[in-house]
Formats: C-alpha cells, structure tokens, sequence
C-alpha cells in the first residue's frame, strides 16, 4: 500500500480540478460531494497506510515518481517519503480535513454556485499542498507543498475579497510568509553548497560532518522559515488578521494543519537541530516569549476568532518550546491534540458567529448555552480540553512538554506554566462570555438564534470526542510503564535524538508533583474566570496594561513604525528621486540629444547640388590628405 | 618626354573640371566639366601604361596594355552616362525651361 502513496494527494488534485474547471456549471451540492468525497478516498487511503505502517518491522518506504530537477551532480527527485511522522500527518490532514470539509457544506450554504464551488475547490488545493509538504522526502518536495500551501491560505483568508480589509489581512498573510520562506530557500541552497543534496536521508547523514557555525547558521534559516509558516515571534502578526478568511478556514489552515508545518519541518529535520544547541536554545526561548506574548493579548480581545487565533499562536509557542527542549514526539503529539481541540473550537466559533448571524464580537453575546446546546457543550469540551484539565487530552500534551521543560530548565517551565494559566483564563472568559450569563445582543438577533444544522453538529460532536480521548495514544509514563504508544510508534523516526532521556531523570515523585501543579492551576484559574464573567462580563473599555494587552501590545504599530515607514519612505525616494529624475533623465536626456544633433544636421542638407558637390571634394580631399600623411 | 608633364597636365585638368563643377551653375556646362575630369584620368592612365610597358613585356607578353583597355572602357561608359545625362537635361528644360541646378532644390522638400 505505501507504494500506492502517490493516491492521497492525487484525489484532492482531481477535486480541485473538478471543481475548478467547471465551477460555473456544477451545482451546489455534486460541488460539495466532489470536495468532501476526494478528501474521503485519501483518508481511506491513509488508514490503509497507516495499517501497514504501524506493524512490527515497517521500514521507511521513498516512491520516487519522477526526476525533478536535475543539474549537474545535483540530482533532485520527486519522491514521497512514507514513514510514521509522515503517516501520522497525513492522517491528522485527511481527518480533520474530512471533518471541516463535511462542516463547510452548510457553513457555506449561503454562497452562491460558483463561489461555493470555488471554496471547495481551494479548498481540496490546500489540502493537496499539504499533504505534499509532508510527503515530500527531500526539502524541495517540502518547499513546494510549503509555498502551495502559503498560497491557498492567501487565496482563502481573501475569500471575500470584495471587502478590502480582508483583501489585505491576505497579502498581509503573504507578504509576512515570505519572509520566513527566504530563510527556508537561503537554507535550501546552503545544503546544495554544503552537501551537494537536499533529500532527508543524505543531509542527515552528512550533518555531523559540517562544522558547528554552519549547521547552527543553517537550523535558524529553517527556524526563521517556521516562524513564518507557524506564526511566531517576530513574524506572527499575520495569523491574528487572517481569521478575515471564512471560519472552517481558520480550522483548518491557520489552526489544525498548515500553521503546524513548522514544527513539522523542524521535527522532521531533528538531526540538524540536534547539532545546534544554540539554535534549540533560541526556539525554546522564542516559543516562550510567543507563547506570553499571545496568551496575554488573547486575555484582552473580544472578537471571539481573534481570541482563538492568539490562543492558536499561543499554543504553538508550546510546541515550539517542546521542539527546543527536545522533545520531538511531545511536541508532535500537542500538533495532534491541538489540531482536534483547536478546529473543536474554532468549529464551534463559526456555529456561534452562524447563529448570531455573523456577529463576532463576545461582549454581544452571552446565554447561549440555552439556543445551542450541542455547541455549547462540544465548545465546552474544547475549552475544558485546551485549558488542561485532565483526564482531556490537552492536558496530557501539553503537561508533557512542561515537564520536558522543567527538566531542561526549570525557568522554562514556570514561564510556560505561566502561560497555561493565562490559557486557562482566557479560554474560559470567552467560554463564560458566550454562553453564559444574559443576552446582550439585538431582539432581531435573538429570534434568529437556533442550533445548526446537522452537518456543522456532527462534526462538533466528532472533533470534541476526539479532543477528549486523543490523550490516550500518549500517556506519559508515570501511568502505567510504556503507555505512551505514540512515544512507540513515533520512536523509529526520532531515534538516536533521545533528549527525553532527560525527562528519565526525573523521579516518579517530581514528575507527579509537576502534574498536581499545573491541574491545579488549571482548574483554579478555569473556576476563578467562569465566577469573575458569568455575572459580570468584561464589557468596559480596558485601561491601563489591559488596554496595552487589547491593543496587543502595538506591535502592528512598532512594525509599522520601524519597517513600513521606513520602507515606504526609501521607496518613494527611489520613486521621486532615482526614477523621475536619474533613470527617466538619462532616457529622455538620450532622446533629446538625438533630436537636438539631428536639428543642426539638417541644415547641411540644403538642397543645394553645389553645396553637396563642395562637401563632396572637400571630403574627398581630407581623405587624400589622411592617405598620404596620417598613413606609413 | 619625362612623365611629369603628363602627371602636371592631368592635374591641372582634373581641378579645371573641379572648378567647374564647382562653380558653375549651368547643368551642360557641369556635364563637360565632368567629361574633363573623366579625360584627365585616362590620359594619366594612357601616359602611365606608356611609362611602364616597355618594362612589363619583357616578363609577360600579355601584360602591360591594361591601362590603355581600360581607358577605352571608361569613353564607353563616358558616352553611355552623356546620352542619359543630355536626356535628362532635356527634360528638365522642357519642364522648367531651364537648365540651371540651382533652380532644382524640390528633392529637399
């Protein structure tokens, strides 16, 4: 079956060719079947797989389909790699890509044919993208899904591109990626230069030979290419504007898959990070600060999306830290619980913004819980699994890293277990603002209020059962010895970089304390913000550090002020100055020196055969001079 | 007699015929100032072929009399340029009722 890889990204394929070549002409609904059932066949597809590479004794498996590129020595192929990181993805992909399709059918209800056809038809783009990204076995295979993927999200964050803030969240979104997507490429070719390939299997096999100062040069042009693509500090501000896009976008692409295509690529390219510790030392340190960063800004916003997105950023930050510390399958498996509870969330977001008929804004709501019951309970379930209580699987995901953390360095754990709290808080204010408490909306909103339809429900109800029992696959050890089967399955591929032997060291007893802690904060910050907003909810207009947190810390306005301005102020110049004056005066100068000698020239012909013939003799003579003189 | 009689005379006529076209306005006039030029050239070319041929025989029998053939190409292509050029002059004196080139600047315009 895994020579058969090449099947799951091929349907999405055909899906958006489908639904993109005949938009105009297919109605609604065979529009909505093509997308879901393409994404239906790979997941199909990918369970096959995963049978297959689950049993005892799976080797990694590359399908070479074609050479790609090839120059010189340099051979580049486009081959997928299949072994259990990747099969893992491709599962998390498939699935909850399934899922947020199925839901999109009604969500998108109200667009009309061409436009519906369109979404899905960019949809199953992404998804093909993506998919490519994680098959890919060498960094160019992985750069081309990367930068397909860059562009579906801007394709679909622009989806009404007729409103024109959206249009711009969308370049925006662009323009912040290719930033980091330089990094990636200036990578890319430093390990043409230095290890004449780019394939997973050479490269890490090369790596030790390199000295320290490159791969560590080498690991921060990869880390600057995910904090692009994963939304850290300094280049998250997109992510925040790219909830423009419709809602199960935000689920899928900028919570669940795409946004978490950092951490794969650094999971992925563990060997190298590895090598670097200063380069792990920056990623723990960078996930922390994006980590407090976005917690406290999502404290403050009201846009119920908004808060989501800094949650997303936040919780990223926590798999960026376990990237730093080590712990590649803690992080993997916060990636996948994340991706349950995140497009858990923000799935039941979008039945809330349905139901209040695009209102977004929490202070407008409140009482929900009697109007939508089904959502309130799985957005419920959300809030209680991402905020860390256990037995949810947030907690299980998250706590393990912390624990990494604090083995590592206990100064990061109690930032990050800073950072929980403040998850806990903020989740559950928004939980508390929607659904509980009184109506603060319009009459006209209140009558409208009603639960979804079945499509979008079921989907809440699947994504919240998975989101609570994802857990199980990685229970850390302290349970019950060699519980954490995801540690088992996942092990062949992060071999030989067991920095979770730290985790060993620690004795049964912290690592228990460690637990009761974080539960503890946990549930008492979840207690003391229902209590805090239920009656009485943040209506008023924050003052002092909460307006900075609300205005998220005018960092949009510092990057304006020290990159924007500055940039547009050089273009200008370049624009008045070198443009008008040099290069068009150099342009027009020619054409007018041109024109200038050509009106003196024109005296000479008079029309005159005398003056010709002078001219002629005279010519004639100076030749006869320049012959008899001039010449030896 | 020393070639340098000749060189002189053919000099002098050449730069007669220059003048001429020079300065004169009448197209006939122009014409035979023209016809002089070309005449200055074949006497230097019949006055050289002279100088050289005694000495050129002796290597090649063949040789030696170019410049004399070729002077007699240069009258033909001479008579053949004058009866064009007199047509042409005709007609132009037909059209503008004369004949001086001053007088046919329309090419500038």
């Amino acid at each position: 079956m895994s020579n058969y890889v090449f099947l799951v990204p091929l349907f999405p394929l055909i899906g958006f060719l489908i639904n993109g070549l005949f938009r105009k002409w297919i109605p609604k609904p065979v529009s909505a079947v093509v997308g879901t059932a393409t994404i239906l066949t790979s997941f199909i597809v990918s369970i096959l797989i995963f049978i297959q590479v689950r049993a005892e004794g799976f080797q990694p498996v590359t399908v070479t389909l074609f050479q790609f590129i090839q120059a010189g020595n340099l051979k580049i192929p486009f081959s997928l790699l299949v072994d259990q990181l990747s099969v893992l993805f491709l599962l998390i992909i498939t699935g909850v890509g399934l899922i947020i399709h199925f839901y999109s059918t009604a969500y998108m209800k109200e667009e009309d044919a061409p436009n519906y056809a369109k979404y899905f038809c960019y949809l199953n783009l992404f998804i093909f993208f993506m998919l490519l990204l994680v098959l890919g076995a060498n960094f160019v295979i992985l750069f081309i899904g990367w930068e397909g993927v860059g562009l579906c999200s801007y394709l679909l964050i622009g989806y009404w591109f007729k409103n024109l803030e959206f249009g711009n969240a969308a370049k925006k979104a662009f323009i912040m990626n290719r930033i980091g997507d330089l990094g990636f490429l200036i990578a890319i070719f430093a390990m043409v230069g230095q290890f004449g390939s780019v394939s997973f299997a050479e490269v890490f096999q090369q790596a030790p030979s390199a000295t320290t100062g490159f791969m560590t040069a080498l690991t921060l042009l990869l880390f600057l290419g995910a904090t692009g693509k994963s939304a850290q500090i300094p280049l998250y501000t997109w992510l925040p504007d790219a909830m423009a896009g419709p809602t199960p976008v935000s689920a899928l692409i900028h919570a669940a898959t795409m946004v978490t295509a950092g951490v794969y690529m650094i999971a992925r390219s563990h060997v190298l990070f590895n090598l670097a510790p200063v380069s792990q030392s920056v990623i723990a340190i960078t996930g922390l600060a994006t980590i407090i960063l976005a917690a406290t800004i999502a404290t403050k916003q009201n846009d119920i999306k908004k808060v989501l997105a800094y949650s997303t950023v936040s919780q990223l930050g926590y798999m960026f830290l376990g990237l730093g510390v080590g712990v590649y399958t803690e992080a993997i498996f916060h990636v996948l619980t994340h991706a349950f509870f995140k497009a858990l969330l923000f799935l039941g977001a979008g039945s809330v913004i349905h139901a209040m008929g695009g209102e977004q804004d929490i202070r407008k709501m409140g009482g929900l819980k009697k109007s939508l019951p089904i959502t309130h309970i799985t957005f419920l379930m959300g809030c209680v699994t991402i905020a860390g209580i256990p037995p949810f699987s947030g907690f299980f995901s998250k706590d393990e890293i912390l624990t990494a953390a604090f083995a590592s360095n206990p100064v990061y754990y109690i930032i990050g277990l800073g950072g929980s709290m403040l998850t806990a808080f903020y989740i559950f204010r928004v939980y508390a603002m929607t659904f509980q408490g009184k109506f603060r909306g319009t009459e006209d909103q209140k009558h409208h209020l009603h639960e979804s339809p079945p499509a979008m429900t079921i989907s809440l109800v699947i994504l919240a059962l998975m989101s609570m029992f994802a857990g199980v696959v990685g229970l850390p050890d302290v349970f019950a010895k060699n519980s954490n089967r995801l540690a088992n399955y996942l092990a062949p591929v992060f071999e030989g970089s067991e920095h979770s032997a730290h985790i060993n060291h620690l004795s049964t007893g912290t690592e228990w304390i460690l637990l009761l802690v974080s539960t503890f904060i946990a549930v008492w910050m979840v207690i003391y913000a229902l209590r805090r907003f239920t009656k009485k909810p943040d209506l008023d207009e924050p003052v002092g550090l909460g307006k900075w947190m609300a205005d998220k810390w005018y960092v949009d306005e510092i990057y304006e002020a020290v990159i924007i301005k500055p940039l547009k102020a050089l273009a200008d110049f370049f624009n008045t100055v070198i443009e008008k004056r040099v290069i068009d005066g150099l342009v027009n100068g020619t054409g007018r020196l041109v024109q200038y000698s050509s009106r003196q020239l024109r005296y000479l012909q008079s029309g005159q055969v005398g003056a010709y013939v002078l001219l002629m003799v005279i010519s004639m003579v100076i030749l006869f001079a320049v012959q008899l003189f001039l010449r030896k | 007699m020393p070639i340098n009689y000749y060189i002189f005379l053919s000099v002098a006529l050449f730069c007669i015929g220059v003048a001429g076209v020079l300065t004169r306005r009448n197209a006939i006039i122009i014409f035979m100032c023209i016809e002089l030029m070309l005449n200055a050239v074949n006497l230097l070319l019949i006055a050289f072929s002279k100088m050289h041929h005694a000495a050129a025989v002796l290597t090649d029998p063949h040789a030696g009399i170019n410049g004399q053939i070729f002077v007699f190409f240069i009258m033909v292509v001479a008579a053949a340029e004058v009866s064009v050029g007199l047509a042409i002059i005709a007609m132009m004196y037909r059209n503008t009722h004369s004949v001086d080139i001053n007088f046919l600047n329309r090419l500038k315009h």
